[in-house]
């Protein structure tokens, strides 16, 4: 459906994208992740059409629409686009706004497509109001509304919910997926909120520097980061000093991890590493467990009480630190001692970085 | 849905290349025409006439250059004294009559200044009605003489303080109050904290007001003819119409433009460090510091003052002269000057007005560095005073003229004659002032609108139609509001350049003045006045509401 194939873009001397690769298939919901600054408002922009492309290819249904000499201007690629200020039409209703793209057709067939519309956003109440008499979400609703009106081929979504508030951000998210998927769009979306995306997309790439530093399922990302930037920058975790003592196991200061995924490690394989290699391993908060019995403690260093759960920064003997969920039955003042135990799923191991180079958390 | 296969899509050479260039086509001869001017009125340097130059230098420069540097100093002074004080009282005080002042201190925009300069000429003369009522009830037989130095500089600081009020008055209403307070928290006095907090960070407001200020002193001509206070103005007008001498003029009209840059020069720096000052201004609180007792009374006061002396006498003399005469002057020939001012106003407004949204939408479409250059230069004519640009532009018509009556055979004047000089003046004096509306006005619609209606299908002229148009229909209503009347209040370039018989109302008054008829000039002034009103209405709105 959307492939981009190795995109590359630089401003001045500044490369903003190098090698950027990836597929949507029909139906199907992508999302750019990253920090800003990373390239992915850019990549979208280039999908759009609004910034012309340097090098690579962009096909959409399989035909190109946008190579290093030749480009079809945005208005003739049939793309739905959602902007981050929504960028309604303040001098048009709802109504005008979602109808503004059906020009070419008979009046008849316009007013059907916008009731239809307005009826999937839930908004037929407010059809003869305006942008500012609206309220943040449903101006949201408007836009998604307008974007979809004229059935593009595609839908780009550039930081949708940013302009919400938290709570207002993540049903909104939900919805709009429901919507998505209930119309069977094919949606890319760009964000730097990583809750967002694992809310709406099937697929994620993460960016830095211009580059998709992983493609795959939120699960994946997670679980399986492939190197220490997704690591760190997906969820919560610590990366642990380790050693490895056989093609399976890695011991850290916790103890011995048992069951190391040869895959899982740095995208390729532990045993490249060699018996004796000394790695970090990732330890996320919930591969901690909290237990009064285990012989292993550890001091509270800080605290951050949210409501279900107390996160706590452990301090190890050794001096290094680890993140624990506790249900937040269990109330430790700081500088307590408490019984921790490990419970890995799988290993993720990356080779320690040289003395000079940056280390520590993740 | 199926979707044919995309053919190649048209090279971008050839598009790209014609589509960059159609601004350029509509912008370069509007940069070209505000150029023009200058490049003639500077030219004459380059070439100077030895005969005109000494007799310029020996009879008119040495009064031109002491007159011009007095007032600039004088208004200078005045317009920053009374403009800041009144700012500060206004934005950050309480006070009883406070609401009232704040708009009403901006209604001697509505007056043009040659119209409070001859009301008060004509209250303070021997004849006049105060001068008679303090002769015979007081027996007082002599006033201080208005028809001086001081006079003028009085006239002017009461006539132009407006600017630097309104700019200041945003500025301190921007700093918001909590800055006092952490600077009083630090120690400081109010007093101390006004003078080493508010001052200094309203001063790139307040110096961009006072640079307007003097603009517009140096490019005045009708109050410094009213006075017979010769200055570059009224000399360039002597030299023409007196003397017949157009290079005596020109001369003159160059040098003045040396000092009005400086000037302009100035307010533009002040201008791109104002940006600054107003950003704060999202974590600025409302709240004002209550006067009460003798201070409340002296801020009554003093705005009582100035909006007496500054309007509401000016005003009150006006329409009471003009009740007077009304019934003996009223005629005809009125309604004739009512509708040369009018039309020439509406046209003006008009092609100004178009002019600007040419200007600025080009500069929409390519915001490169050198279209922005561009833009800038052709509205620097704010700058240049209505007497420069009617030579400037009187020159190269009338030799456009004699080549067409030598090599095309036209009989007697073909353009000069006509209204293109005065309207092409208009253009370039007045450019700035539409610009500025439309252009704030398109920078307030974000870009992404732009593209949401392009990914919608929607671009080019249809988009300018369905989008632009609509959503910047008040920013242009009041560009071409402000531009009309600016061009009813505009003297000297009408004076100095309308066709025969093309009087209106500005030149009835002009007449009337110079003749010393204060009360038959008053039934035109009044109507200029009206006028006058409907943008500082605007602008009071506006700058309410940007605060509230």
């Amino acid at each position: 459906m959307l492939t981009l194939e190795n995109v590359a873009q630089a401003y001045g001397r500044k490369q903003v994208l190098q090698n950027v690769s990836f597929e949507l298939a029909a139906g199907e919901i992508g999302c750019l992740l990253g920090p800003s600054g990373c390239g992915k408002t850019t990549a979208l922009r280039l999908v759009a059409g609004f910034e012309s492309l340097q090098s690579g290819r962009i096909l959409l249904d399989g035909g190109q629409v946008a190579g290093p000499d030749q480009a079809l201007p945005p208005e003739r690629r049939r793309l739905g686009l959602v902007f981050q200020d929504y960028a309604l039409f303040p001098h048009l209703s709802v109504t005008g706004n979602i109808g503004f793209g059906l020009g070419s057709l008979p009046r008849r067939e316009r007013e059907a497509r916008v009731d239809e519309m307005l009826r999937l956003v839930g908004l037929s109440q407010e059809a003869r109001q305006y942008p500012h008499q609206l309220s943040g979400g449903q101006q949201q609703r408007v836009a998604l509304a307008r974007a979809l009106a004229p059935r593009p081929r595609l839908l780009l979504l550039d930081e949708p919910f940013s302009n919400l508030d938290v709570e207002l951000r993540e049903k909104l998210s939900i919805e709009v997926r429901d919507i998505l998927k209930h119309e069977g769009i094919t949606a890319l979306l760009v964000t730097h909120d990583q809750h967002e995306a694992f809310a709406m997309a099937d697929q994620v790439g993460v960016m830095h520097a211009g580059v998709i530093q992983q493609w795959g399922t939120p699960y994946d990302l997670y679980h399986r980061p492939r190197n220490r930037f997704v690591a760190g920058f997906i969820g919560q975790g610590v990366l642990l000093p380790g050693v490895v003592r056989s093609a399976h196991q890695v011991q850290v200061e916790l103890g011995m991890l048992q069951g190391v995924d040869a895959a899982e490690c740095d995208g390729g394989s532990c045993l490249t590493f060699g018996i004796g290699t000394e790695v970090e391993v990732l330890i996320r908060p919930d591969d901690i467990l909290h237990d009064d019995d285990s012989p292993l403690q550890a001091e509270v260093e800080r605290r951050a009480f949210r409501g279900a759960e107390f996160l706590y920064t452990l301090r190890l003997p050794s001096g290094a630190r680890v993140l624990t969920q506790v249900s937040s039955h269990h109330d430790h003042a700081i500088g307590e001692k408490i019984g921790i135990r490990l419970d890995v799923g799988h290993v993720v191991a990356f080779r320690r970085p040289p003395p000079d180079a940056p280390r520590g958390r993740a | 849905m199926p979707w044919p296969l995309i053919a190649a899509a048209p090279p971008r050479g050839g598009s790209r290349l014609s589509a960059a260039l159609a601004p350029w086509l509509a912008v370069l001869p509007i940069a070209l025409i505000s150029v023009i001017p200058v490049l003639v009125v500077v030219s004459s340097l380059v070439n100077p006439d030895r005969e005109t130059w000494d007799h310029l230098w020996q009879y008119e420069l040495p009064e031109v250059l002491g007159n011009s540097f007095w007032l600039v100093l004088g208004v200078g002074l005045g317009v920053t004294v009374l403009g800041v004080s009144l700012a500060w009282l206004t934005a950050t005080c309480h006070f009883p009559g406070r609401a009232f002042f704040n708009w009403a201190l901006l209604l001697p925009l509505a007056l043009p200044a040659y119209v409070t300069a001859f009301v008060w000429l004509g209250l303070l003369d021997f004849s006049g009605p105060l001068a008679t009522w303090l002769r015979e009830t007081h027996g007082i037989l002599r006033l201080p003489p208005i028809r001086s130095r001081g006079g003028v500089i009085l006239v002017m600081s009461l006539a132009f303080y407006p600017y630097v009020y309104l700019t200041a008055r945003v500025a301190f209403q921007g700093q918001g109050r909590r800055l006092m307070e952490a600077a009083q928290s630090l120690g400081l006095s109010r007093q101390a904290a006004f003078w080493r907090v508010a001052l200094p960070m309203a001063r790139p407001g307040i110096v961009a007001g006072l640079m307007l200020a003097l603009m517009e002193t140096l490019a005045d001509f009708g109050t410094v003819a009213v006075f017979n206070y010769n200055t570059f103005t009224t000399s360039i007008y002597k030299a023409w119409f007196s003397l017949f001498s157009l290079p005596a003029a020109s001369q003159l009209a160059s040098l003045l433009i040396f000092f009005v840059l400086i000037v302009a020069l100035l307010e533009y720096q002040s201008r791109a460090r104002r940006s600054y000052a107003v950003s704060t201004r999202a974590a600025s609180t409302p709240g004002r510091i209550r006067l009460r007792g003798w201070r409340a009374a002296l801020a009554l006061a003093w705005c009582g003052v100035v909006f007496t002396l500054a309007f509401a006498l000016p005003a009150g003399q006006i329409l009471a002269w003009a009740a007077g005469v009304w019934a003996a002057d009223f005629d005809a020939r009125y309604l004739q000057f009512a509708w040369h001012s009018l039309l020439l106003s509406g046209l003006g407004a008009l092609l100004v007005g178009g002019l600007a949204m040419t200007l600025a939408y080009a500069q929409r479409l390519h915001p490169t560095p050198a279209m922005r250059v561009t833009a800038r230069l052709s509205t620097l004519g704010y700058a240049l005073p209505g007497a420069v640009l009617a030579v400037g532009f009187f020159i190269p018509v009338a030799w456009l003229d004699n080549l067409l009556i030598d090599h095309l055979g036209f009989a007697g004047q073909t353009l000069g004659g006509t209204l293109v000089v005065m309207l092409l003046a208009y253009c370039t004096r007045f450019l700035a002032v539409s610009f500025g509306p439309v252009e704030s006005g398109l920078t307030r619609v974000s870009r992404s609108v732009d593209e949401a209606a392009q990914s919608l299908g929607v671009v080019g002229a249809r988009r300018l139609w369905r989008i632009h148009l609509p959503m910047l229909r008040v920013s242009m209503l009041s560009a071409a509001a402000l531009t009309f009347v600016d061009l009813m209040k505009e003297l000297p370039i009408t004076l100095m350049t309308r066709p025969f018989g093309w009087d209106t109302l500005a030149v009835r008054v002009f007449e009337m003045t110079s003749e010393g008829e204060w009360e038959r000039a008053a039934l035109p002034a009044a109507a200029i006045a009206l006028v006058g009103l409907l943008p500082v209405v605007f602008l009071m709105r506006n700058t309410e509401h940007a605060h509230t």
